[in-house]
């Protein structure tokens, strides 16, 4: 594939935003039954749906941490989520983003109230158009307050990038493959924390403070969705 | 599946209320200073049947990393370019609490931050390394063996990575027929094309004081820590955030201010050994 152009002479991107526009997003809660908590998350073309269960009991037994609970966290990609077929079998990337996802939510997840337990994630990303790592941290974020597991915050995910010398704001599939930088962030708005950062491309130190304060803008769009689905879903709760 | 550490290397309470101590202070449980990296021995080549190596002893942090270079296919959305291939192994030998086995998620994030912070800015010129367009191409691996345990594998792993890509060797091409390449590892002539290095700076931060260079005791006690990894133009190639804390951004702005400037003595120690490499070039023991 050609590089396309990635940002047009009117100034707007491939697909018609602005470089500081999210793509439109949709988010809902407690979409699954067996789930404690669930969460189904689209950023345009990628499709996200998170679950929690716990805090369980763990198995096997000796891993249980006495003075808190565990986070056992996975971050999966479906076979039919990219163009080429992926191997259902985890990938080294999918190892490590696992991680990065995991630490994202221990900073924001009281684990000290539920020692000797797990709380379990899983992030099952359907469609990937850039982007599943910051969706998938944010329907996990919802699927745990769907599970009621008392928080400091929530967190939203939201990924920068650097496409044709333009810092933009939730990068696509596109502006990954073809831009200079991609880095997501993982932000928890109301405590004002960073809690997933990365970058993968070349910033200069401008490029880079510019890119974060851009990143923190979108992550809180993106939190006030988040808060307002959270809300709806348990306004009507209330009211059955 | 990505689970909190169970079998952490334990440390004592009084320890861990030392070092936390001493930070409020300035000072580190070692002696150094909070901006200061521990001192660093470089051995240049110790593995000549490697095409490159360099064993890097950061304090007490042991890393060796050796550059095999064969001959391959290219990536089939990359026919034209040499292939990198960064892989890092956490041996049983380096730390009481490493078990043989495949690499877990921390030796895969240790060599994924490396391998993107040198792919990103090109530090290697791939292109250069084709040898039948779109058939054969020079498949590079970098392999980071990490020898023993002391805390700060990433940028021990990235110093030395870095040392043996610059010593590299491209073994010499005796005939090509067809698709068939034969070469000759006895003799070993054109070096590695690079096009600039790369260094890494690992910054800990507790309750929001950030310390340069973290010891595994420190590592221990940390929130958090940040990768930031820099080229020799100073641009920002790579950034990894981990451990178990937020961090607001006015720290996060003082650890990138930090990591720039210890960035720009890394990069001088890299040219100071790399333009008389022969003086590192010692025997193991």
């Amino acid at each position: 594939m050609e590089k396309p152009v990635l940002i047009r002479e009117d100034g707007l991107r491939h697909d018609g935003r602005k470089p500081d526009e999210l793509r439109p997003i949709k988010m809902d809660v407690g979409i699954l039954k067996n789930a404690d908590g669930s969460a189904y998350v689209e950023y345009g073309g990628t499709k996200v749906i998170a679950a929690v269960y716990g805090p369980r009991e763990v198995y096997p037994r000796h891993l249980a941490l006495p003075d808190r609970a565990l986070i056992r966290c996975r971050y999966h990609m479906a076979p039919f989520s990219t163009s080429d077929r992926k191997s259902p079998a985890p990938s080294r990337r999918e190892i490590e983003l696992s991680k990065v996802i995991r630490e994202a939510l221990e900073a924001v997840v009281f684990t000290e109230l539920y020692p000797r337990t797990t709380i379990d994630v899983f992030i099952e990303v359907l469609q990937a158009d850039g982007g599943t790592r910051t969706a998938g941290l944010t329907a996990a974020s919802l699927a745990l307050a769907d599970a009621g597991i008392p928080m400091k915050d929530l967190v939203a995910g939201v990924a920068v990038g650097k496409v044709d010398g333009v810092i933009v704001l939730d990068i696509d599939e596109v502006e990954d493959e073809f831009g200079e930088a991609d880095m997501p962030i993982g932000y928890a708005a109301g405590i004002e924390e960073i809690v997933l950062l990365q970058l993968n491309g070349v910033l200069t130190r401008e490029e880079f403070v510019k890119a974060l304060e851009l990143a923190k803008k979108g992550a809180e769009q993106i939190y006030k969705l988040m808060k307002e689905t959270l809300h709806k879903k348990y306004l009507k709760v209330l009211s059955e | 599946m990505s689970l909190t550490p169970t079998r952490q290397p334990i440390i004592p309470k009084i320890k861990r209320e030392t070092i936390k101590k001493l930070i409020k202070k300035g000072e580190r449980i070692d002696g150094r200073k909070l901006e200061e990296y521990r001192p660093i021995e470089i051995i240049l080549n110790p593995i000549p049947k490697a095409e490159g190596s360099a064993w890097v002893k950061l304090g007490n942090t042991i890393v060796m990393t050796g550059i095999k270079l064969e001959v391959g296919t290219p990536y089939s959305d990359r026919p034209n370019e040499g292939v990198l291939q960064v892989h890092a192994e956490f041996v049983p030998l380096a730390s009481p609490t490493f078990e043989p086995g495949p690499p877990d998620e921390n030796a895969i994030e240790t060599a994924r931050v490396i391998d993107r912070s040198l792919r990103e800015p090109r530090a290697i010129r791939l292109e250069d390394l084709v040898i039948i367009p779109g058939r054969k191409v020079w498949l590079v691996f970098n392999d980071i063996y990490l020898i023993d345990h002391d805390g700060n594998i990433i940028d021990a792993g990235m110093l030395s990575s870095m040392l043996a890509l610059n010593l590299a060797k491209i073994p010499k091409i005796v005939s090509i027929e067809d698709d068939n390449v034969v070469i000759d590892k006895t003799v070993k002539e054109t070096p590695l094309p690079l096009n600039l290095n790369v260094v890494t700076v690992t910054i800990g931060l507790i309750d929001e004081i950030p310390l340069v260079d973290p010891l595994l005791e420190e590592e221990l006690v940390i929130d958090s820590k940040i990768t930031i990894a820099f080229d020799e133009k100073g641009r920002i190639t790579g950034i990894q955030k981990a451990g178990m804390k937020g961090i607001r951004t006015p720290v996060l702005d003082e650890v990138v201010d930090i990591a720039s400037k210890k960035a720009s003595e890394l990069h001088e120690l890299l040219r100071k050994v790399l333009s008389n490499p022969e003086n590192y070039m010692k025997t193991l023991i």
